[in-house]
């Protein structure tokens, strides 16, 4: 054990307080009875029941949901066509140029991505709605989706591939028993963290929707400019309980494949 | 040994297997293999030898289908394996990172192959099981290859490219990670698998005791050209070239010019030295340069002059190389030259004599060493 320091106590309490008392507070106020967001008045889960009346954030809930799951699912598929093809095949002419190209959008203003999704949609005709923001998710959650599975795939040994081939996997199955499996990890959190980009992003989506389509982050942020409601701290506290339960259980999951591997692995050597 | 000698490269009637036909290999402008033709038999345990970087996994890269010659043809029981695909190819390749699928069982591993082949279930089990008795991996069927040892895996990685009955399995030095018994045990576990099976195997190995031991020819192998393609007695005492020779074995080359008299030769070696007297196969003409080489073990070490010797060499022991069962002794001619006599020590606390800067006489037969023209 290490000797106590008040050094290491403030420095830690400071910081949690730091990260965390924002949320606190937050949640504390979500179950105020009254209606002044700063002035306590009870508690109560009144804004929670208000919450699960009020038509408007379910419904931005659902597309949130939805442009998340589109976007991210198809932005992982792309994403980890592209790594492959980027670690892959090789030097050919403008590779560089290809490979930066893929990255930029990561560095791209995200009102810049925004504003020139906005113009060609306009430009092409296309109108606005949840169609345009999946679209727009997928554009730049790609990229993110694209650094995670390479730097996995720039390690992945492509003997394997070769001794799939030379056992009678065409490409395709190669790919999709051998490479896939070994990647899954890789491919899995792209998908997440592509998903959880979508979910927060306020800027493109404001740009490329249309009033169809009102993600929660929109929704949440109009509310606001009218006065903070009560309302959006009950939502608010949901969705850090969902993220958190989310975390969590994520990090269960990881845990009990480790678990699983090492207790492979002592059985392995007792027999 | 059995009755009939297997040597079907001798038979001008027999069909090669693989047939490579001036086969140049570039990449870039830079030629891994270059104009290389060759036939190797079916049923034969064929040892490509060679130093880094001559192209032995190029050849066999060609022949599993990774790479395409740039020029030339490879044939497959007269077929022309052309642009056929890996996966299309009779052929199986142990890599020499074994490439074992890391998410799969060592079961798995071996019934992958089979599975693509869409046999059915019974066919596989049946198939998988044979493979795991014959390199005895039985036990460790349902570990992933990171819970086995390297020797293991090395088995695993043997029994899933055997799994398909190859017509050619294509060993890419299969024993390299392997400690001496081991890498031994193998080397004889694998000879018995080849009897077995009847498969055709080419081996690529840096370590020419392994090749002389498994293999029924040996090709030796130089910036992407064949040297010498022979069995191993031949290779070791007939090589084609002073570099083969060097390449395998230990050897004392001595510099001459060859004055052919009938069936010998003598050769001129230094002045006011007598010459050597050796046979010849190839004719050579008079004041041709050659080399003489000769194996340290085929050379008598003595003190005492004994005359009725065709070849008697006189000089000073430099250096002693005790190696247990034999001694290497070094001795420098009056003229400069190294010779390597080898003496087997026949008893345990001999006075063994020869010692240091010793006057010796080194002697042989005019049959021990061999004449080399390049
Ligand atoms: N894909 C490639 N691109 C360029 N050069 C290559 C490629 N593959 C092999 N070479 C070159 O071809 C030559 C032969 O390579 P190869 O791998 O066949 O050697 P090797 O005989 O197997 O050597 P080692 O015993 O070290 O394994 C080497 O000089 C190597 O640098
Ligand atoms: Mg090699």
């Amino acid at each position: 054990m290490r000797r106590f320091s008040w050094f290491n106590a403030t420095s830690l309490t400071l910081g949690f307080a730091f990260l965390y008392l924002p949320m606190i507070i937050l949640v504390i106020y979500s179950f105020n009875a009254s209606r002044l967001v700063t002035v306590w008045g009870g508690f109560s889960t009144r804004w929670y029941g208000e919450l699960l009346q009020d038509e408007a954030f379910l419904d931005a809930a659902w597309v949130t949901l939805r442009v998340a799951v589109f976007s991210s699912t198809i932005a992982t598929v792309l994403g980890t066509l592209a790594a492959i093809v980027m670690v892959r095949m090789g030097r050919f002419r403008g590779r560089t140029l290809f490979s930066g190209m893929i990255y930029a959008p990561l560095v791209m203003p995200e009102v810049i991505t925004g504003l020139s999704l906005l113009l060609l949609f306009i430009g092409i005709g296309l109108d606005r709605g949840i169609f345009t923001v999946v679209l727009a998710h997928t554009t730049f959650s790609m990229c993110y989706v694209s650094v995670v599975v390479s730097s996995r795939l720039a390690t992945f040994d492509t003997a394997l591939e070769e001794a799939a081939l030379d056992l009678g996997c065409t490409q395709a199955q190669a790919f999709r028993l051998v490479t896939l499996p070994i990647i899954a990890p890789a491919v899995i959190s792209g998908w997440l963290l592509a998903f959880t980009l979508s979910l927060d992003d306020l800027v493109i989506a404001s740009f490329t929707t249309g009033p169809s389509a009102t993600t929660l982050p929109i929704k949440i942020f109009s509310s606001i400019r009218l006065g903070v409601s009560p309302q959006i701290n009950a939502l608010s506290t949901i969705l850090i309980a969902l993220v958190t339960v989310g975390v969590i259980a994520a990090s269960l999951a990881t845990k009990r494949r480790a678990d699983a591997a090492e207790r492979d692995a002592r059985a392995a050597i007792r027999t | 040994m059995s009755q009939t000698v297997f040597a079907p490269w001798s038979d001008p009637g027999a069909k090669p297997l693989i047939e490579f036909r001036n086969v140049t290999k570039r990449f870039g402008d830079f030629t891994a293999i270059d104009g290389l033709s060759l036939g190797i038999y079916e049923k034969e345990f064929f040892a490509l030898l060679g130093p880094s970087g001559c192209g032995k996994t190029t050849m066999m890269r060609m022949l599993a289908g990774f790479e395409t010659p740039t020029e030339g043809s490879i044939l497959l029981s007269g077929q022309d394996l052309g642009r056929v695909p890996p996966n299309r190819r009779a052929v199986n390749m142990m890599f020499q990172s074994y490439a074992l699928f890391p998410h799969l069982s060592v079961w798995e591993n071996i019934a992958f192959g089979l599975k693509r082949e869409k046999q059915d279930k019974d066919a596989i089990d049946a198939r998988v099981t044979e493979m795991l008795r014959l390199t005895r991996l039985e036990k460790f069927k349902s570990r992933k290859p990171h819970q086995i040892s390297g020797g293991q895996r090395q088995r695993v990685a043997l029994a899933r490219s055997l799994a398909k009955a190859p017509k050619l399995l294509l060993l890419d030095e299969p024993l390299g990670a392997l400690d001496r018994k081991l890498r031994e045990e193998t080397q004889f576990e694998l000879m018995d698998i080849q009897e077995k099976t009847g498969t055709t195997f080419v081996i690529v190995t840096h370590d020419q005791e392994e090749a002389m031991t498994v293999a029924s020819r040996v090709a030796v192998m130089d910036e992407g050209r064949l040297v010498q393609v022979a069995t191993p007695p031949e290779i070791y005492e007939q090589p084609a070239t002073t570099y083969v020779a060097d390449f395998i074995g230990d050897v004392s080359l001595i510099a001459g010019r060859a004055k052919p008299a009938g069936e010998r030769v003598e050769i001129a070696w230094a002045e006011g030295q007598p010459p050597i007297v050796a046979t010849s196969e190839t004719s050579l003409s008079t004041d041709q340069s050659v080399h003489f080489a000769i194996r340290p073990e085929k050379v008598h070490i003595s003190k005492e002059r004994d005359e009725t010797r065709p070849n008697l060499l006189q000089g000073k022991v430099e250096d002693i190389a005790y190696l247990g069962n034999i001694s290497t002794y070094h001795v420098r001619l009056s003229d400069g030259t190294l010779l390597k006599a080898q003496s087997t020590n026949h008893r345990r606390l001999a006075n063994r004599g020869i010692t240091w800067e010793d006057e010796v006489y080194l002697s042989f037969t005019e049959t021990a060493g061999v004449v080399l023209t390049e």
